[in-house]
């Protein structure tokens, strides 16, 4: 384990008590709604505001550890640190910019231009070290302060927000290549993010913050398909029932019943996937085993599908080809019927 | 920047009171050049004791430049990014010369720096050294005066300057000097150049204080402005004269420093 | 009932000249000439404006205070400052009913511009050496009998303060300076008498060149010598109703009392001399 971490820090209305462990090579994200205390968090991982309790251990060396009084400055921590705004530093050329870490580290000059160019290369930015930060892209901004970062082979990797400055095209490419040198990367790296495709696409392992706590720790995947909050469960689009099983029936603590494919006993969870949702406006003929009346609250149109929020015994979320939902002339308030297949809901204990 | 020009780009209520403003500070110079005596301009630049005085106030108002910048700029930095108690009280107390009037002012520096003074007085026992009447007390007279437009322009420059820059100078293993040095400064340069200028003027004009502690003696501690105001005494038309030779030389002073110095102003934020 | 206000007032103001002996007797004198001269005419209106040299301040308040209590619907307004000053401010127009110098040249510029005419000399003033209280040059003068020489009070280590020569108690400093051969001895060269008195009294000048009316009103805050030529350089104090007046008669009424015994008497003992 190469970053382990418990920190604590009480400040106004936020109570951040979170715990993690994060393995050589290894990329965790801590994805959480904004005001959760991700930044806060990252701040006391790069030594730049002080915990209140807990300890920072980094290859085995206390970077904090609030009961015997250590504190690492974060200057004298091997770390690279990439913001959401690239905050290069304007007065400086690109090139100086990346060069900046190796310079207060006293390497020389020579060295260090061949090593910023070196790195400017592999991010893509090859023969823009002269440069001013004002010329750059935000996509070029971003992968210079990257370069910035890793310039100095530092055991610890902060990225809090870097994709979020990003228009949505940039975001994509950036976001690829990024992924590309996390995996080339040697050390620990923790990404702050509260979107769920940063998580998803650049992490090993995902911890969910809400309201200073870790309310969900487990791979992508199982996060994806498995939310365990509504938060999480909204980000990644799924509808969350929480019941209770009964043989193939889920007892939604709501009201209503959820039949499934599995059998499932004791508190669980019950989720659906848009996509598995299906609409009419009359009750459809057949036998699927779930079929609820639902009243349409709010569509959002989403490339060649429309989301469909609905109310209900059963509130769902279902995606609709645009061309269905015209030909169904829905509106808000519009009353529907809403069927979903069994084999179709996940279950999972609570 | 893409916004649709028209015209100046200035509405008129702005444009009004704006031209006001200029017409109210550039017409008396207009008057002391329509009025001086320009045949008389010769005689006067040659008189006995005036590059004398240019010199020493184009030197005197250098030094104490950069004496303010020395002690102003991390003072400034205390002012705007420490934590310490009081610092409002210490942002009053640093203004108060320039609410002072300079005459009080020079008052103050004799029972400070005079030899009967709570320091002066143990600088002449020990060390056998007086400060008042020598070019010494005309430099400390300026800084006296003339610093705190420079802490306060730069302390603004500082409070406008994104923080965040030093918090990644920390993680790139910039200690806090490092940081100060080769982020803060050069960040906040074009503040501290403007706040140089305007403190290099202000000490360049100043008469009060430097009359008072430092007295006026020809070639020790007379400035263009104590020159002129004697002179106004005796003939106010040399005293016009004398005024726009100042004039002129801070003027081109600024424009010279303006493209060297000050040009770089404009390098865009990220 | 207005004699007995005139003779209030002509108490107060002695006892703001800092003399109480001789003042039983030369009150008497003076409200006698003042109501005699200035309140013959008895209701001045309006305002009337003086213009006056510093170093006439306290005796030129006192004055008018006086005025003011003969003839209360007169109010008397100052503007006292260094005489070239003034005399710059009347050329450029300003509105004033007399105009006192602190030295002829000064009034002469007034009186060749048409403003002035007929001005009077109401006052002499001469140079003391004045020093701080403790006296840390040890000054003091020879033995020998009579007035000392300048250059037997100014050792040569000594720092001394005069008036920059534009000013006129500074072409004074002048004259005794190069009589005494003392032409390289001063320091500095203050803008005005009030400013090497202050130095003085700071203790930061071992002495400096004053009028005998600073010394006087300075009261225990220097101590001052007199030096034989003094007497080389005496100035001369005019003073004027101005030709554009707009208060005239008040501005007559003014002068008048400067000049009456009862005014001469105040400037005496403020330690001007009669002319």
């Amino acid at each position: 384990m190469s970053l382990s971490a418990r920190v604590l820090v009480r400040r106004g209305s936020l109570a951040l008590d979170v715990e993690m462990d994060v393995a050589d090579g290894e990329v965790l994200a801590v994805l959480g709604p904004n005001g959760a205390g991700k930044s806060t968090l990252l701040r006391v991982l790069a030594g730049l505001l002080p915990a209140d309790g807990g300890r920072v251990t980094v290859d085995g060396h206390p970077w904090d550890d609030v009961r015997t009084r250590t504190h690492l400055p974060a200057h004298r921590r091997s770390q690279g640190v990439v913001f959401q705004d690239a905050l290069l530093f304007p007065h400086l050329t690109v090139g100086e910019n990346v060069a900046f870490g190796l310079r207060t580290r006293g390497m020389r000059k020579a060295a260090r231009v061949e090593a910023a160019a070196g790195w400017l290369a592999r991010v893509g930015l090859a023969g823009l070290a002269d440069q001013r930060p004002g010329q750059l892209s935000g996509g070029q901004a971003q992968r210079a302060a990257l370069a910035r970062a890793l310039v100095g082979d530092p055991a610890l990797l902060l990225l809090d927000e870097p994709l979020s400055a990003l228009d949505a095209r940039t975001r994509l490419t950036v976001r690829a290549e990024l992924r590309r040198h996390l995996a080339e990367f040697a050390g620990s790296t923790v990404l702050v993010t509260h979107d769920p495709v940063d998580a998803m696409a650049l992490a090993d392992r995902v911890v969910v913050v809400e309201n200073g706590r870790v309310v969900q720790a487990g791979t992508p995947a199982e996060v994806n398909r498995r939310p365990r909050t509504d938060y999480v469960a909204r980000l990644v689009g799924l509808s969350l029932l929480p019941g209770t099983g009964t043989g193939r029936i889920v007892r939604l603590d709501s009201g209503g019943e959820v039949a499934v494919a599995e059998e499932a006993a004791g508190r669980v969870f019950a989720a659906v996937r848009p996509e598995s949702v299906a609409l009419y406006l009359a009750r459809p003929d057949g036998s699927p085993r779930n079929v609820w009346p639902a009243t349409l609250v709010g569509a959002t149109p989403h490339g060649a599908t429309v989301r469909c929020e609905l109310a209900g015994e059963v509130p769902l979320v279902a995606d609709v080809t645009a061309t269905a939902f015209a030909e169904l002339g829905l509106v808000p308030g519009a009353p529907v019927w809403a069927t979903v297949k069994a084999s179709e809901v996940a279950v999972y204990a609570r | 920047m893409t916004r649709p020009r028209e015209g100046t780009g200035i509405p008129t209520p702005l444009l009004v009171p704006a031209g006001l403003g200029i017409a109210f500070l550039v017409l008396p110079v207009v008057g002391l050049l329509v009025r001086a005596p320009w045949s008389d301009l010769a005689p006067q630049l040659t008189a006995p004791g005036v590059g004398d005085a240019l010199r020493l106030s184009l030197l005197s108002a250098t030094v104490a430049t950069l004496l303010s910048l020395l002690m102003g700029v991390p003072l400034a930095w205390v002012l705007a990014r420490s934590r310490i108690r009081g610092r409002s009280v210490l942002r009053a107390l640093v203004t108060v010369p320039l609410v002072l009037p300079p005459v009080v002012g020079g008052v103050a520096l004799f029972l400070v720096l005079g030899r009967q003074g709570l320091l002066g007085r143990w600088l002449f026992e020990q060390f056998d050294i007086t400060i008042p009447f020598t070019t010494t007390a005309v430099v400390i007279a300026e800084t006296f005066v003339a610093m705190p437009f420079l802490v306060i322009s730069v302390e603004g420059a500082l409070r406008a300057a994104d923080a965040r820059f030093e918090d990644v100078a920390a993680t790139l293993g910039a200690d806090r000097w490092t940081t100060f040095r080769r982020v803060t400064l050069p960040l906040v340069a074009p503040g501290v150049a403007a706040g140089a200028v305007l403190c290099w003027a202000r000490a360049l004009g100043e008469f009060g204080a430097t009359i008072t502690f430092a007295g006026n003696f020809p070639g020790t501690t007379q400035t263009m402005p104590l020159a002129v105001y004697l002179a106004l005494q005796r003939d106010p038309e040399a005293a016009l004269v004398l005024s726009l030779v100042l004039l002129a030389v801070s003027l081109a002073t600024l424009l010279l420093l303006r493209d060297r110095w000050l040009g770089r102003s404009g390098a865009p934020v990220a | 009932m207005k004699g007995r206000a005139a003779a209030v007032a002509a108490v107060a103001l002695l006892a703001l000249a800092g003399c109480a002996g001789p003042a039983a007797s030369s009150s008497d004198t003076a409200t006698g000439s003042s109501s005699a001269e200035s309140s013959g005419s008895g209701k001045l209106t309006g305002t009337v404006t003086v213009f006056a040299a510093a170093s006439l301040t306290d005796v030129f308040t006192a004055l008018g205070d006086q005025l003011m209590a003969d003839n209360p619907d007169l109010e008397v307004r100052f503007n006292f400052a260094g005489s070239s000053a003034l005399a710059t401010q009347l050329t450029q127009g300003a509105p004033a009913d007399v105009f006192a110098s602190a030295d002829e040249a000064q009034m002469a510029k007034e009186k060749d511009a048409g403003l002035a005419v007929d001005p009077t000399v109401f006052a002499q003033n001469s140079l003391m050496l004045a020093v701080p209280p403790g006296n840390p040059a040890r000054i003091a003068p020879p033995q020998a009998a009579g007035i000392p020489g300048l250059a037997d009070l100014v050792p040569a280590d000594l720092t001394l303060a005069v008036c920059a020569p534009e000013v006129p108690c500074g072409a004074a400093a002048a004259k005794v300076l190069d009589s005494a051969g003392l032409n390289g001895a001063p320091d500095t060269y203050e803008d005005d008498v009030r400013a090497v008195l202050t130095k003085v009294e700071l203790g930061e000048v071992d002495a400096g060149l004053v009028y005998v009316s600073d010394v006087h009103a300075a009261g225990d805050k220097v101590l001052a010598f007199a030096f034989r030529e003094s007497s080389l350089a005496v100035n001369r104090y005019p003073l004027s109703v101005l030709t554009d007046a707009p208060n005239p008669a008040a501005a007559r009424a003014f002068v008048d009392l400067v000049l009456s015994d009862a005014g001469q008497q105040v400037l005496r003992h403020a330690g001007f001399q009669e002319p």
